[in-house]
């Protein structure tokens, strides 16, 4: 996969395969799929809960930057994307 | 406080259209007048999900003999859990996945035999690869996850590479190398089973020089040539529960065989209960119970001991160390058997012939 996916045109989605799921027990945000759950971080979740296909990388860090004024959104929100798609569970 | 478990394999029936002789279901056979019903069964998704379930594996047998089997799923995707059919592919229509994907069906494991109809077939005990074959293009063209499941053993893994040929033809995401375990009816088959080494270590050669394109390949440690055992489960009553055609609960699908367990029923105790609470969940769980040389092994917080119902089934003593574990003081029990794989000449099978239904 070429790593300039990030984009102006990329729309981040979840792969058909992985289900986002609040885990109401381990107060967590868990991927799921095909015999895997992957535990995400806080922020991991409210990234990959905006992204939906709708959004550009750089609409998802101007959301984003409303709620956590002053944090270095513009590299680190590509590269957390970047990494997730890596691994197959973006497209 | 223990931790929630992960998953819930529901084996829905043990009727099946095959007769493999490595059937992981247990010697005896729950009947199909004594199933858990639509109801019973939309009860156990809704406390599995309820105490941390995110996963199942709806199985059997063979999970679309039972007619509910779309309710059962809806049951289970509705409670929040995300589901992976467990196949033959006979009987898998695409109309019939269609329903199931409607009802939330989120991924599909076929099994298949071997890589060629013929061998397939003899494995199986009957006429299916051509129906696995179609099921398997009834899969791709839904777009669902697809894994494809192959028990090896020495009659198919020397066509290794064929089968993963076979998996990337087929259009499967993920291939597992299940290599055969032997516990209930495959330990009966042992000697038909096990392979020599030397294929072994060519299936081993085909799995490192995979080059990463293709489905995704997963190798299912033989234990019996390894010298260390498998982490069998994550751990007794770690991860995930076994809920059995007629309800019984077991942390693992080998642990029928078990006669002192006292298995729980879901018919009698609510999930969380057999969870946290029943003998049989907490018999083998931690390391308190370990004995030998797993007590002060540096490893019993990564293998957990090995398999609880291969030192049953091989010592008649569930607590002592695997036997696959090359420090088990019972080791010789699978070095010799492995050893022995390598010189005699494969006996016939023993198929998995259940009795008529009803």
């Amino acid at each position: 996969m070429p790593a300039d996916r990030t984009d102006g045109d990329w729309r981040p989605a979840l792969a058909r395969s992985i289900v986002l799921r609040h885990d109401t027990v381990r107060g967590a945000d868990l991927l799921l799929m095909p015999e895997r759950a992957v535990r995400l971080s806080e922020t991991g979740g409210r990234v990959l809960r905006l992204c939906d296909g709708s959004r550009t990388v750089g609409d998802i860090v101007a959301e984003l930057g409303e709620a956590f004024p002053g944090a270095p959104l513009d590299d680190d929100v590509p590269e957390f994307l970047d990494r997730v798609r890596a691994e197959g569970w973006l497209r | 406080m223990t931790d929630a478990p992960w998953a819930l394999l529901a084996e829905l029936t043990h009727a099946c259209p095959l007769h493999c002789p490595y059937c992981s279901n247990p010697l005896e056979l729950v009947r199909r007048d004594a199933e858990l019903d639509t109801a019973e069964w939309a009860r156990v998704f809704a406390e599995a999900a309820g105490m941390g379930i995110v996963q199942a594996h709806i199985s059997g047998g063979e999970p679309l003999l039972r007619r509910d089997i779309v309710q059962i799923v809806e049951a289970a995707h509705d409670a929040g859990v995300y589901t992976q059919l467990v196949t033959s592919g006979l009987g898998l229509t695409s109309r019939r996945l269609d329903d199931l994907v409607r009802a939330g069906l989120n991924s599909v494991q076929l099994s298949v035999q071997d890589a060629r109809a013929e061998s397939s077939d003899l494995i199986a005990g009957r006429t299916s690869f051509r129906a696995k074959e179609r099921a398997a293009g009834v899969i791709a063209a839904a777009g669902l996850p697809f894994g494809l499941n192959v028990v090896l053993h020495r009659h198919n893994l020397d066509r290794l590479q064929e089968i993963l040929d076979l998996g990337a033809r087929w259009g499967a995401d993920r291939i597992e190398l299940a290599n055969a375990q032997f516990y209930g009816w495959a330990l009966r088959n042992r000697t038909a089973l096990l392979p020599a080494r030397e294929q072994l270590d060519r299936a081993k050669e085909i799995v490192a020089a995979h080059d990463g394109s293709g489905p995704e390949i997963v190798w299912v440690l033989p234990d019996y040539y390894e010298g260390v055992p498998k982490p069998c489960m994550g751990g007794w009553g770690a991860r995930s529960i076994t809920v059995g055609p007629d309800g019984t609960a077991l942390p693992c699908p080998a642990a029928y065989a078990m006669p002192d367990l006292a298995p729980p029923n879901v018919r009698d105790h609510s999930l969380a209960w057999i969870w946290a609470e029943s003998p049989a969940f907490n018999a083998y769980r931690g390391t308190g119970w370990m004995t030998g040389p797993c007590r002060e092994c540096p490893r019993r917080e990564t293998d957990f001991g090995g398999c609880r119902c291969q030192a049953f089934a091989l010592t008649g003593d569930a607590a002592r160390t695997d036997p696959a574990c090359g420090l088990s003081p019972d080791h010789h029990l699978v070095r010799d058997a492995a050893e022995a794989a390598g010189s005699v000449a494969g006996s016939g099978f023993a198929y998995r012939r259940p009795p008529p239904v009803r």
